[in-house]
């Protein structure tokens, strides 16, 4: 809402407070001010003048010259505007004026004529091109002819006011009015008020009902509808006032008859709407829903489709208005309009908003239905418009106003006591403190011993409970006063649950680990939103959940993995020159297992990685180390090491992996995830390089991890160590041997770990030859050297059994 | 036989003395300590002398003895100590060259605010709640005291799934879910933080998808001031002991009254700024005294029942916290940037 200071001044005395100050308080007591913008900044020398005679420029078809009289003296100027001419009121810029664009006034000679100022459109003197009216838009500004010749025109034109533009927001519909901007300021600078004049001088001699009839058939969506008719107007320029305030507020002036509703409609916050009566087609106006096949065309001259849940006026046999929307072209005021049927009335602000999402038509009058406006001020705004026509084009207001009205239009009371007020805001107001504040809103109050019964008027639909005279004592008592606590009372001991606590853990692991971690999208495109997916998605359908109405395509499935939104970031990076990058992130995929989605979809915690091209790099002494499987699987195994979780790793296949490198991790026995090099063709698609990943879901770690760890006993007795070379088929995973031996050697041997692979040159095709370690311990006591060698036979014999292999010598 | 003894312990100090490395030193050993070495051999004479001189050229003997030998051993030392510090300047090497390079990792600046911000409020008292992202109209709008229709839905533009689902645009659902499983019957005091989602084309301040962390506290007799309160910890934890706060009223259908809260500028400590558009304040979050209808519909007797609640977009805290200027860097995760910020 865009609120002219001098136009607030006609309600409120604001001599003490400049604009600035204003607009602080205004937001420190409850609607931001989101700007001051002063219409021209202070121009000197730019007064009235009267042309006195206009000629051509002898040596210029285009340029006239002019003599205007500014008061004391008389100046020849010349002037392009193509619509300069003799007996004109002009805004003239003296020698040594400087106009807002900076353009300063000299005297010159133009084709050797001497032009000893210059006449101004009212582009030049500082207004917005958008909001000047149509007529003066190619050329000067024109002045009613009673403006005084030699008078500065800065305050003629409304030139020093200061705009302040109101973040109004639902709650406060009544700030979208002057008045309901008066009343808050009022209140703010405990100031009297000034209202409007409504009086009206009604022509006996004609009958509003002798002209119009009024009839609802949806009285729900229309409970008001009050129908004045003014005849004998004269359609012509609005009072210069009056066409000022409109351009400062953001309206450009049209005619008087139209300026005036929309004056109204700012002033009272109160849409109307002027028929050309003798285009209206009919002596009755039928308010009723739309009609499936029925079509109007509005305003705007476009044709629309309506439907029954759009409210329409009619003439009772077509539609005229989009109720509260938009009015028809037939009926619209023209120049040659003379009699009027002017619309006061209250549309439901549900049935407004269906039209207004229907058509895409959002207007000030619409913005304020669908706000809500006052119950108590739609009839008086019509009354304030007849009064205004009656001055400003001579029309003749018939009497009495033909409605229907089953308007609801009593306050709701609202009973507070300063106790429970100061219970809740923790202060020690006195009684004097609140009701000086309801004073000062004008809101009148009874009292019953310790109860202030407050009435709260229609204008202020916010307000219904006892919270919301809580703020307004508040807020105009002023939340400075406020004091500083802390909750008093209940305590408990705060902190993370296990599951948090997990999380966090995990990122030290990671971020530890030399990982970055990322945030990525939830959003992905359709197709990446099913890609790599981990095993325990996959074990059942899993469907990709989508938006209804998408924004964009790359947005619009949440993902099922964390990989391919985290592909795009190492893109993004690589394409910058950054190529050794090694990401992580934790965050949610959403799983549906419904193909059409009812329900929410199941949200599981994963973690993933990314990694590509260096892992290690130190240039002078030739160490280079790219990320491989086994940089991304290490990583993998000192995360489940770092949880004390016992992983296994099982060859797999994966859509978008490469078929030979890459392992699914299980977690007793259940895949929860898996890590591999992505897929060449995959890693082109996202165009980045050899990449390796891993993602796994937390959800299954969650489950069995135990937070606290148990306490083991450092081993007391040595162990001892034997080291075994199996020779085996190339395609027997060593790690399934490495099992094995676990199982066998179990409880003597402690740890198996793998320390030597070698393949090729000196070793039979197609075979391999891997060395184990063994430890062997016993906490309880040290071991004999026969138990232990007893032991290892039996693991070679057994796994030679097993694996047809046999030990390298 | 005490001359003879007290030359050769001055003759052996001396050729100690003189010795050049360690072999010369071995010979020197055998030669006046070894079983043929001169003072075994002056010793034999020993049994020549009367009980008296016996003990005292005994003393003396042992005195030779231990004199020579600490001389040996003393010289041995140094002369190994030579051999080594000379072997170590050989193995010099140039330190200003560049060392192993070590991979640094670390959690994303949002993750570091968010751990910060919650282990502020853990410290009071809250614990922390995390819920769905996928939301029902219902716990995303309804329980907050939106019903269908209400205009202030408009606030919120909405990622709609189906007509009853949506991606959350707040986190304040998880408040709805606390109170609700806690069936009205005992105090609250939690933060939620967590991802939401609005439909707001992607720019320098705008994301379609952000995260948010709010905080709720619910108990008999809560306060605008303990709201108050409580905000000016965390404003002056997070900017600064000398950051003031000031309450504005606000609008938010879930609470009432309702206040924004700003922040004095720290960049010109209230003066006025181009940071602060010329208001000495900058605008950090929003809440107030939870609205009466949503403590009901989550079965607390507002009657008896009073509560607070705060909320807060994580992005714009670490913007204004470290000045950063777009809020796409969060989600581009170029590593130039993340790097910036890295803490493990
Ligand atoms: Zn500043």
């Amino acid at each position: 809402m865009l609120v002219s200071y001098n136009w607030l001044r006609n309600y409120v005395n604001l001599d003490n407070v400049t604009p600035e100050e204003l607009a602080e308080k205004i937001t420190r007591s409850g609607i931001e001010v989101e700007g001051i913008e002063y219409l021209a900044p202070k121009s000197e020398n730019i007064v009235v003048g009267y042309v006195k005679s206009c000629e051509k420029h002898p040596d210029a078809d285009k340029l006239n010259l002019c003599q205007v009289d500014v008061g004391e003296e008389s100046l020849q100027i010349i002037c392009g505007a193509p619509n300069v001419g003799s007996g004109q009121k002009v805004a003239v810029a003296k020698p040594g004026a400087k106009l807002p664009n900076g353009m300063k006034i000299k005297k010159v000679k133009l084709r050797g004529v001497e032009s000893n100022g210059m006449i101004c459109s009212l582009q030049e003197l500082g207004l917005d091109e958008k909001y000047i009216p149509v007529d003066v838009a190619e050329g000067i500004f024109v002045f009613p002819e009673d403006a005084e010749v030699g008078v500065p025109v800065q305050e003629l034109l409304n030139l020093d006011d200061a705009i302040l533009d109101l973040d109004v927001l639902a709650n406060r519909p009544d700030a979208l009015s002057m008045l309901g901007v008066a009343y808050e300021v009022a209140a703010i600078l405990n100031q009297p008020m000034e209202l409007p004049d409504e009086n009206l001088t009604v022509d006996e001699s004609i009958e509003a009902k002798d002209y119009i009839d009024v009839k609802i058939d949806s009285i729900e969506n229309n409970p008001y509808y009050g129908a004045f008719i003014i005849r004998d107007v004269e359609i012509k320029p609005a009072p210069l006032w009056m066409r000022n305030y409109l351009m400062a507020s953001g309206i450009r002036p049209i005619n008087n008859v139209v300026d005036i509703t929309n004056f109204v409609l700012l002033e009272y916050g109160q849409p109307l709407h002027a028929f050309d009566y003798d285009q209206f087609g009919s002596k009755q106006v039928v308010i009723r829903q739309g009609k499936v096949n029925e079509t109007m065309v509005t305003l705007d001259d476009q044709e629309r489709q309506l439907n029954e849940n759009n409210l329409v006026i009619t003439n009772g046999k077509e539609p005229v208005a989009l109720a509260g929307v938009m009015g028809g072209a037939d009926s619209e005021v023209t120049d040659e309009t003379t009699n009027l049927l002017l619309e006061a009335a209250y549309f439901n602000s549900a049935s407004v908003r269906h039209t207004v999402k229907q058509t895409g038509l959002r207007s000030e009058s619409s913005t304020r239905f669908e706000k809500g406006v006052d119950p108590n001020r739609v009839k008086r705004a019509g009354i304030r418009a007849c009064s205004l026509l009656q001055k400003y084009a001579n029309g003749k207001i018939a009497g009495g106003v033909v409605e229907v009205d089953e308007l609801d239009k009593s306050e709701k009371s609202v009973t507070v006591t300063t106790a429970k007020i100061n219970q809740r805001l923790g202060m020690e107001l006195d009684e004097k403190d609140v009701t000086s504040v309801l004073s000062r809103l004008q809101f009148e109050f009874s009292k019953n011993g310790e109860e202030i019964i407050v009435q709260v008027p229609t204008r202020r639909l916010d307000i219904s409970i006892f919270e919301d005279i809580l703020e307004e004592v508040i807020r105009i008592y002023g939340y400075d006063h406020l004091p500083y606590t802390i909750p008093q009372g209940w305590v408990q001991a705060g902190g993370l649950t296990d599951i948090q606590l997990l999380q966090r853990e995990i990122k030290n692991y990671l971020s530890s680990a030399g990982l970055m971690e990322t945030l990525t999208y939830s959003l992905t495109n359709e197709k990446d939103a099913k890609r790599f997916l981990t095993p325990d998605i996959e074990e059942k359908p899993a469907y990709s959940v989508g938006l209804a109405m998408p924004m964009s395509e790359e947005h619009s499935h949440l993902r099922l993995s964390l990989i391919p939104e985290m592909l795009r970031v190492l893109q993004h990076n690589v394409a910058r020159t950054q190529t050794d990058l090694a990401y992580y992130e934790i965050g949610k995929v959403f799983i549906s297992r419904e193909e059409e989605i009812t329900n929410q979809p199941i949200e599981n915690l994963h973690v993933a990685g990314a990694l590509t091209g260096l892992w290690h790099n130190h240039p002078w002494q030739q160490e280079k180390k790219p990320v491989d499987f086994y940089v991304a699987k290490g990583i993998v195994e000192g995360l489940f090491a770092h949880l004390e979780l016992n992983v296994t790793f099982v060859q797999t296949k994966m859509e978008d992996m490469h078929p030979g490198r890459c392992a699914e991790i299980r977690l007793n026995g259940k895949g929860i995830g898996y890590v591999g090099q992505v897929h060449p063709l995959t890693a082109k698609d996202f165009d980045v390089k050899e990449t390796y990943v891993f993602e796994i879901d937390l959800e299954s770690v969650f489950a069995v991890h135990q937070l606290t760890p148990s306490f083991t006993d450092i081993p007391r007795y040595p162990s001892v160590t034997r080291d075994i070379a199996f020779i085996l088929d190339n395609d027997i995973p060593a790690g399934d041997v490495q099992a094995v031996i676990k199982e066998i050697g179990a409880p003597l041997v402690k740890e198996v770990s793998i320390f030597d692979v070698y393949q090729g040159e000196h070793m039979e095709e197609g075979k391999k030859s891997v060395a184990y370690r063994l430890l062997y311990q016993d906490p309880s006591r040290t071991l004999k050297d026969d138990e232990v060698d007893a032991s290892y036979q039996e693991i070679i014999e057994k796994v030679n059994n097993q694996f047809g292999s046999y030990v390298r010598s | 036989m005490k001359e003879e003894l007290q030359a050769i312990e001055s003759e052996a100090l001396a050729a100690v003395e003189k010795a050049e490395d360690s072999q010369a030193l071995q010979e020197m050993k055998v030669k006046y300590l070894g079983k043929k070495g001169s003072l075994t051999t002056v010793l034999r004479g020993m049994g020549k002398l009367s009980k008296e001189e016996r003990p005292i050229i005994g003393e003396l003997a042992n005195n030779v003895r231990a004199s020579i030998t600490e001389a040996l051993d003393a010289k041995t030392e140094k002369l190994e100590r030579a051999a080594l510090d000379k072997q170590l300047e050989t193995e010099t090497i140039d330190v200003t060259l560049p060392g192993n390079p070590v991979h640094v990792g670390g959690r994303h600046l949002l993750t570091s605010i968010m751990e910060e911000i919650e282990d502020l409020f853990i410290g009071m008292g809250y614990e922390v709640k995390e819920g769905p992202e996928v939301e029902t109209d219902y716990y995303n709008f309804e329980k907050l005291n939106l019903p269908k229709n209400h205009p202030a839905r408009d606030m919120q533009d909405t990622f709609f799934i189906t007509n009853e689902l949506l991606l959350r645009t707040q986190t304040s659902p998880v408040q709805a879910r606390t109170m609700e499983a806690y069936q009205g019957n005992r105090p609250i005091k939690m933060i939620c933080p967590g991802k939401v989602y609005r439909r707001d084309t992607d720019d320098a301040t705008h994301s379609h998808q952000f995260r948010q962390i709010e905080g709720l506290v619910v108990d008999k007799n809560i306060t605008l001031s303990d709201l108050k309160g409580t905000l000016d910890v965390f404003a002056k934890k997070m900017f600064g002991k000398d950051r003031k706060i000031r309450l504005r009223p606000s609008f938010f259908p879930f609470t009432e009254p309702s206040v924004e809260m700003d922040v004095s500028c720290k960049v010109c400590n209230g003066e006025g700024c181009s940071v602060c558009k010329q208001t000495g304040w900058i605008e950090i979050l929003g809440g107030g005294m939870v609205h009466p209808r949503v403590l009901e519909m989550s079965g607390y007797d507002s009657t008896v029942y009073s509560g607070f609640a705060f909320g807060m977009g994580q992005e714009r805290i670490a913007m204004l916290k470290y000045g950063v200027n777009d809020i796409r860097h969060f989600y581009t995760n170029d590593v130039r940037f993340l790097s910036q910020y890295h803490q493990a």
